[in-house]
């Protein structure tokens, strides 16, 4: 896809960043302690908290990934937004209270004042730490994939950008700014969530979605004359065929017309060629969009229905909630898939059509497989499971989530601002679906990226609103960036440094070794952004999740609930879940066949989700250790 | 000196009212959301069946969504309630002293 800079877009965003930036500066006076810094004093009202919550939460994996996931696969992407927001119930019903009551300032500060152990405290910094940058990777490659549309810039520039400016706000404010740049930004993207809600169920389904400035691109068939002479022939004799390519199931034409090179599927069944569309690397000079350079234009938006109510030429006016999701049920939705095919020195990427009854978008198993009749498989069956526990298990243990139980004075307080979270985020979950559906069908995907999606179906309503949300979008990151960040700064500054090291500070020193942390870490995250370029946001987010449940949740819970839990115990336990995560992520499927390039059946392990062996494993090791160590460890509450 | 140990008690007791009416809560919303993955693994099928306008998948999804509020809406109520009988309570035993 061809992307510009927007003068209106450019206006909207340098505004928001400035806005951020002034309410930042506005409330670093009142972050001049220690406990200012890291906790907000205590002074912020349980609704705006509450909303900053849900700020915190809706991170770009949850706006961009699972709108992008929805259009894509459909239903599974909506798996997300049931697993993140069941991740809120075991924060709110298990940890918060019990929680609150323990902490000071970080997740370290909470397992400590159970335990006076050094190595509690660095194992839980440690793992703080390590989910952090875990997520803050996604966060980062979201920022880059969403400044080039924006402004036109490239991709380092947009992680550069986002870098900066949470260093900035981080460094000199602390968390006071970051709770109120998360209430702003959190409230700004349910409403305009629901904006865009109303705009997609008002415009109707289309078989032909035309957006505001452009017609949809309709793909078009070719009659094959002989499928069977050497090389096929056509019946349009304005083309030329160059040759063919047998690639999986599929069979690839290459076509040539007026010196422009096309790739088309053959559909045997009905003995036609099918418009696809390609990306052509080519060693030593610029990559071909359908056999045309990028300038010209001829990459197209995707994503339609090519039948509604039986009829392939309709339309629908405007629907409601429920006549919305029946229309698609009942149409079929073109989706798309990709193969890759090398055609001499050439790379070429083909993305095909894929017509999908509209029943099937609308239940898992698109991505997930779990369905046996469709061939999935046990392994397949078990990453769905293991998926559903790591997003239900993973928020409790998100460090940048448990430190907002600390910003408000009392339990009851916590409580609140948890309800307001809850149900701004259900909500905003209920609108993802739509919203992912409204590009699925809305002839507005860019295949190429679909973290896209959200934004550019507002685009598909006009500039406006997609400068509006685009910048929504920004400032998504940028929040969750810098909540990120002052937690990693909280356990650099505070565990590790004053109490593991025991470097005597002034709450003065303290906060500057917090500044110069979030400045660090800053720069760090901004090398891992620009070196994960090509990675899937909601991938690299699940894998977040399952850190995080492996190495702290287990610890969480049983310090709460279990009296004979040792700081040994816990120690163990952080150590095997992060060990035992990081592992089986590495040697997973997934990981062979995206990261390191190597086929996906050559991963020692069957499955790419760790979370169903990483997680009861560290809690086995966490009950195991304790009953051996019981005795030495007489310093438990 | 002699209210200590009476406050004490309150709030203990408020404490593990909440603990382990959150401990229910939790159990509920875990049947439900696991109900969810078992019936998606063992008869995916299932989750193509029409309800009303939907299907059973995103009715199941949106229900849990909505479950997920109103539990916690009565899990604030509650506690809420507990925390201010607890408080009365101090409050009246402070005036009989």
């Amino acid at each position: 896809m061809n992307y510009k800079a927007e003068p209106l877009a450019i206006g909207i965003f340098v505004f928001f960043v400035l806005a951020v930036l002034v309410i930042s500066w506005f409330f670093s006076r009142k972050a001049k302690s220690a406990s200012g810094y890291f906790a907000a004093g205590g002074k912020i009202h349980w609704g705006v908290n509450g909303i900053a919550f849900a700020g915190d939460y809706l991170s770009a994996a949850s706006f961009l990934g699972i709108a992008g996931l929805v259009a894509i696969y459909g239903y599974d992407g909506f798996l997300y937004s049931i697993g993140y927001l069941a991740g809120w119930m075991v924060a709110l019903f298990v940890v918060a209270e019990p929680l609150k009551k323990l902490g000071k300032y970080t997740f370290a500060d909470a397992i400590d004042a159970k335990f006076k152990s050094r190595g509690v405290i660095l194992a839980a910094a440690v793992s703080t730490l390590i989910v952090s940058l875990f997520y803050l990777i996604p966060q980062m490659v979201g920022a880059g994939t969403l400044i080039t549309p924006l402004l036109g810039l490239p991709f380092e520039a947009g992680v550069i950008i986002v870098g900066c400016v949470v260093i900035l706000i981080v460094a000199t404010a602390g968390m006071a700014s970051t709770t109120w740049v998360q209430f702003i930004k959190g409230g700004l993207l349910v409403v305009f969530s629901i904006v865009l809600v109303i705009m997609v169920l008002a415009n109707g389904l289309s078989t032909s979605p035309d957006q505001k400035d452009t017609d949809y691109h309709e793909f078009i068939t070719l009659n094959v004359a002989d499928a069977n002479s050497e090389p096929l022939t056509l019946e349009d004799s304005s083309y030329e065929v160059v040759r063919e390519f047998e690639a999986g199931d599929n069979t690839f034409v290459k076509l040539s017309k007026g010196g422009i090179a096309t790739v088309w599927k053959l559909d045997e069944a009905n003995n036609i060629l099918e418009e696809t569309q390609t990306i052509t690397s080519r060693a030593g000079s610029p990559d071909l969009y359908n056999g045309a350079p990028k300038e010209d234009g001829k990459f197209y938006q995707i994503g339609n229905l090519s039948e509604i109510d039986g009829q392939t030429d309709a339309e629908t006016g405007s629907l409601g909630l429920f006549s919305f999701i029946k229309t698609i049920k009942e149409g079929t939705v073109i989706r798309w898939d990709t193969q890759v095919i090398t055609d001499g020195a050439d790379k070429i990427t083909v993305y095909y059509q894929v017509p999908t009854e509209g029943a099937d978008v609308l239940i898992p198993g698109q991505k997930f497989k779990i369905d046996p009749m469709r061939g999935a498989t046990t392994a397949d069956q078990i990453n769905f499971i293991s998926l559903m526990i790591a997003l239900f298990l993973g928020t409790a243990a998100l460090p940048h989530i448990l430190i907002r139980y600390y910003t408000v004075p009392t339990s009851a307080y916590a409580r609140k601002s948890t309800i307001v979270a809850v149900a701004a985020i259900g909500l905003f979950y209920l609108l993802t679906l739509y919203m992912g559906l409204g590009a699925m069908t809305g002839g507005v995907i860019d295949i190429t990226n679909n973290n896209m999606s959200a934004p550019l179906l507002a685009k598909a309503f006009g500039l406006g609103i997609f400068a509006v949300i685009s910048a929504i979008a920004f400032s998504t990151i940028l929040g969750t960036v810098s909540g990120l960040i002052v937690a990693s700064s909280g356990a650099v500054a505070n565990d590790l440094m004053n109490k593991f090291l025991k470097i005597k500070m002034s709450e003065n020193k303290m906060v500057l070794a917090g500044r110069i942390t979030a400045v660090v870490v800053g720069i760090v995250a901004m090398a891992l952004g620009i070196a994960f370029k090509h990675m899937n946001v909601s991938y690299l987010v699940g894998w977040a999740f399952s850190v995080a449940a492996s190495a702290n949740l287990p610890a969480i819970i049983m310090v709460l609930f279990w009296k004979r839990t040792t700081s040994k115990g816990v120690i163990a336990s952080i150590a095997v879940g992060l060990v035992a995560a990081l592992g089986l992520i590495l040697l997973s499927p997934d990981t062979f066949s995206q990261v390191y390039q190597l086929p996906s059946s050559d991963a020692p392990m069957p499955f790419s989700q760790p979370a169903i062996i990483s997680v009861p494993l560290s809690f086995i090791t966490l009950v195991v250790v304790s009953l051996l160590t019981k005795k030495d460890s007489n310093n438990g509450s | 000196m002699g209210h200590e140990p009476a406050t004490e008690w309150q709030e203990d007791k408020c404490e593990s009212f909440k603990i382990k009416l959150g401990l229910l809560m939790i159990v509920i919303y875990t049947i439900v959301y696991f109900a969810f993955i078992v019936i998606a693994v063992t008869n995916p099928q299932l989750m193509g069946r029409d309800v009303g306008s939907l299907n059973l998948a995103i009715a199941y999804g949106f229900g849990i969504i909505i479950l997920a509020i109103i539990q916690a809406l009565i899990y604030t109520f509650a506690c809420s309630r507990k925390e201010k009988e607890a408080e009365d309570a101090i409050a009246d035993k402070g005036e009989t002293d």
